[in-house]
């Protein structure tokens, strides 16, 4: 009998099985701290902030980046780095505000599509079908032009352009789960509809979500921060990031800082929150699957 | 008819495989060996069976003669021949000459493998077309005559439907016509009709018992004793990798050497195992379960009774399908009522209905002399636990968040509020009722086996203490020696608890050994009624007939020699 020349395996790694999901990579550990940097940011803008956010100073105006001014002034010499920290507040609220009532909007919606009687379910249907027909950000321009701009219209609008994506999601997932073995055997046992419904339906059709949380908060931020450009979101002077991005674009020639900077966090917390959600994602569908 | 039971003549020799050893590399170096020292020949017109239960090794044995062991597989061997050819270290290229030319492969899942979008036809003439062989409109001729060779009825308008369109038998037929479009040598055929019915299932044997008349070699990969009885010359016998036994066909299913190849012919139920153990598990301790709760002897009377039930549905088309059309039936205490009939025949939706998990259109049932499906539902969710369920695959019949404990616990605290730590005491005897240990309670069932997520699914079942569990197909996904332990077990449950069972099953075999009466259902209508074995030995509805007809019965009685020695 011949004996077989089996490739020698490799040291033993760390433990596979449930460990394995704890290996989180260096990409998701680098968003994870910069999501927190942002954080501490928008909770206690003073720690981070090295000038006063309104504090105008003729004499320094459109300086470059420097070790006085870390991300330079703008036209009437205010500290970029200390009005992108005090922005950080009113952007990530309009994001987790814009996401929490996306959240509710959706979870009521698509309960009552997927769980609720026929009298209840179809015109809830009728009515996601119609908010899908309109492209998210004309539905949205549309509900800021009839609440006037605010960050709390910036809010309401884009929360619920975005609402009904998510309570398809939502019907959907409700559905499969209704119809899963499980819940059949739940009711086959004698559950009432209301455990059957707490106990298998929510938990197992809202998993998904979770990482869609983390992607939507990304998102939203760059959608309330793309209003606020047009003018349409929070007003000056408030230093909410798009409003930057709007300020700064007559000088882009000149002082090419102003719109880096800004646009450079912006894209910072959403890659973070996107590679997050993406994570979350992975795991929670792993572990269906595996 | 067997004109090659002799010794072959060497020339005919098409495959050979001596020491054949598979093994997998796994993402962390380590490497599984899963075919040790394989060693057979295949002669021309021989039909050889690679026999065993899932992960023997028998589907990569086959996969390695095409080239198709996967990137991951370090295939090895003295000799790997086709005519005489090495198969050793070959190029893709080489082989996507080989495959379909000189090999034909059939697959178990006709579905998934015809592409949906593409008409059967085109799909047939593929092959013809990658290897160049002949014009558009000759392949148009070819695929025709190839459907026909298949038996596919009216082959000119099957081969411009898509797969979807297909009936199982007929995709399946389609799947052999195209690996036999090249006119290969050698065709293997992995589990050919696992998935089907008993009598689409003689329909695609015969095809493949054409073939192999026609000189063709077949290597035929099934767990099924009886599909392998009906086809092959010689049989091969496998276990973790290995070949335990090998010989003719006859000789191993008529006297099995190995203790392995005994246990598997002893697994397969049949009209002559009623009443006898098929595994070689002990009797389950189960009646210390429940002492004294309940007196079986009080309520006499039918358990469970439906008259003239109706239910129709109404499909996407709009059209009306009556799938359970004026069924009547009574289940009695410590009785088996076995349901028999094939896919479409209303089995499943009986026993939504039993459950009352389903209103019947017209009709009533009764579950313990009580109105069942009428009943609002508060009443009924009190009647709940005496009636439980074991779901065909028992994997999406658990919550996917849920370890064993919970999807005990959560039962038996239905039946009955005990605290939270007598509960879990209650888990852990009924794991033990079901040969289950303390290590599974943490266990998710997704990282069980199917005969253990099936273990865990009876354990609930029984978990409230039930009069009567439907088990709907419970046993049709397992393997044959692990249905047979199952079927032991619930048959040990029934004596020692007195259960009733709803016995739904499309295997004419199981549905023999396991029941006292039995229904035969087709397309809706319960066609025939009576004591199981009345119906076995002297069938009166045509259908019936057709039914154990279909089944590779003569085989089972050679079978059976073994056992009754």
């Amino acid at each position: 009998m011949s004996v077989l020349p089996l490739p020698v395996p490799p040291a033993p790694r760390a433990r596979r099985g449930r460990s394995r999901a704890l290996r989180v990579p260096v990409s998701v550990v680098i968003s994870a701290a910069v999501v927190v940097l942002f954080v501490v940011a928008a909770v206690f803008p003073g720690l981070l902030a090295t000038h006063d956010p309104l504090k105008t100073d003729l004499y320094a105006t459109l300086q470059k980046p420097s070790g006085s001014h870390w991300l330079g002034t703008d036209d009437v010499g205010r500290d970029l780095f200390s009005r992108i920290v005090w922005g950080t507040r009113t952007s990530l609220l309009i994001g987790l505000g814009v996401m929490a009532l996306a959240m509710v909007v959706a979870v009521v919606m698509g309960l009552a599509s997927g769980l609720g009687p026929s009298w209840v379910s179809g015109p809830v249907n009728r009515l996601l079908e119609v908010m899908l027909a309109f492209p998210t950000l004309l539905l949205a321009l549309l509900l800021v032009a009839l609440l006037g701009p605010s960050a709390e219209s910036l809010i309401v609008s884009v929360g619920v352009s975005t609402a009904p994506g998510y309570a398809r999601l939502i019907r959907a997932q409700t559905i499969s789960v209704k119809r899963s073995g499980y819940v059949e055997a739940a009711r086959a046992l004698g559950h009432t509809t209301r455990t059957v419904v707490r106990q298998h339906v929510i938990p197992n059709a809202f998993r998904p979500l979770v990482a869609l949380i983390a992607l939507g908060i990304g998102t939203s931020v760059v959608w309330a921060s793309g209003l606020s450009f047009l003018g349409l979101g929070v007003a000056p002077p408030s230093s909410e990031w798009g409003l930057l991005l709007n300020a700064g674009k007559t000088q882009i020639t000149v002082a090419w800082w102003l719109e880096i900077f800004p646009g450079l966090a912006i894209v910072l917390v959403t890659l973070s929150f996107t590679l997050i959600g993406r994570y979350i994602q992975a795991v929670v569908e792993g572990d269906h699957v595996s | 008819m067997n004109i090659h039971l002799g010794e072959p003549v060497a020339g005919d020799r098409v495959v050979r495989v001596k020491n054949l050893n598979v093994s997998f590399v796994g993402p962390a170096g380590r490497s599984h060996h899963v075919v040790k020292n394989v060693s057979f020949d295949l002669h021309r017109g021989q039909c050889l069976a690679l026999v065993g239960e899932s992960g023997s090794g028998k589907s990569v044995t086959a996969r390695s003669i095409l080239g198709l062991s996967g990137e991951t597989a370090v295939v090895e061997a003295d000799a790997l021949e086709l005519d005489g050819e090495s198969l050793l270290g070959r190029s893709d290229s080489w082989w996507r000459r080989i495959r379909g030319s000189r090999i034909g492969y059939v697959l178990q899942d006709a579905l998934v493998s015809l592409d949906p979008l593409r008409p059967v036809g085109k799909e047939i003439a593929e092959p013809l077309r990658l290897h160049r062989r002949g014009t558009r409109a000759t392949r148009e001729a070819q695929v025709l005559e190839l459907l026909e060779r298949v038996g596919v009825p009216s082959p000119g308008l099957r081969a411009r439907q898509r797969s979807g369109e297909l009936s199982g038998g007929l995709r399946q037929r389609a799947l052999i016509a195209s690996a036999i479009a090249l006119d290969p040598g050698i065709v293997i055929a992995d589990e050919p009709t696992t998935a089907l019915d008993v009598t689409v299932q003689a329909q695609v044997l015969d095809v493949l018992k054409e073939m192999l008349e026609a000189g063709t070699s077949v290597i035929v990969i099934s767990h099924d004793l009886a599909v392998v009885a009906k086809l092959a010359d010689h049989i091969l016998v496998m276990q973790d990798g290995q070949i335990v036994e090998s010989g003719r066909a006859e000789d191993v299913l008529r006297r099995p050497r190995h203790p392995y190849t005994q246990q598997l012919v002893d697994a397969v139920p049949s009209e002559h195992t009623k009443g006898t153990r098929l595994s070689l598990d002990g009797p389950a301790r189960t009646r210390e379960l429940f002492p004294g709760t309940r007196d079986h002897t009080a309520d006499d009377g039918p358990l469970l009774e439906a008259h003239h039930v109706v239910k129709s549905f109404r499909g996407p088309d709009k059209v009306q399908r009556t799938a359970v059309d004026d069924v009547s039936f009574r289940l009695d205490r410590r009785e088996t009522l076995g349901i028999v009939g094939e896919s479409g025949s209303g089995k499943s939706t009986l026993a939504r209905i039993a459950l009352a998990l389903e209103t019947p259109d017209s009709g009533r049932v009764e579950f313990l002399g009580r109105p069942w499906t009428a009943a609002p539902p508060r009443e009924q969710r009190a009647v709940r636990r005496r009636i439980s369920v074991v779901q065909q695959d028992p994997l999406s019949s658990f919550d996917p968040r849920w370890r064993v404990s919970r999807i005990l616990v959560d039962a038996i605290r239905l039946g009955d509020p005990v605290n939270a730590h007598r509960a879990e005491e209650r888990a852990l005897e009924l794991l033990g009722a079901v040969r289950l240990g303390e290590q599974h309670l943490d266990a998710l069932p997704l990282r069980m086996s199917g005969g253990q997520r099936q273990r865990v699914a009876i354990a609930r079942a029984i978990a409230t203490d039930p009069d009567v569990i439907v088990l709907d197909e419970a046993v049709s996904a397992l393997d044959v020696s692990v249905q047979a332990q199952i079927l032991d077990l619930l048959a040990d449950l029934q004596d020692q608890l007195g259960v009733s069972y709803l016995f739904i099953s499309h295997d004419l075999g199981v549905i023999h050994h396991v029941s006292d009466r039995v229904i035969v259902m087709q397309d809706g209508h319960a066609v025939e009624q009576g004591p199981a074995d009345q119906i076995f030995s002297d069938p009166q509805h045509p259908y019936t007939q057709k039914l154990l007809e279909s089944l590779p019965r003569l085989e089972y009685a050679t079978l059976r020699e073994a056992v009754s020695r």
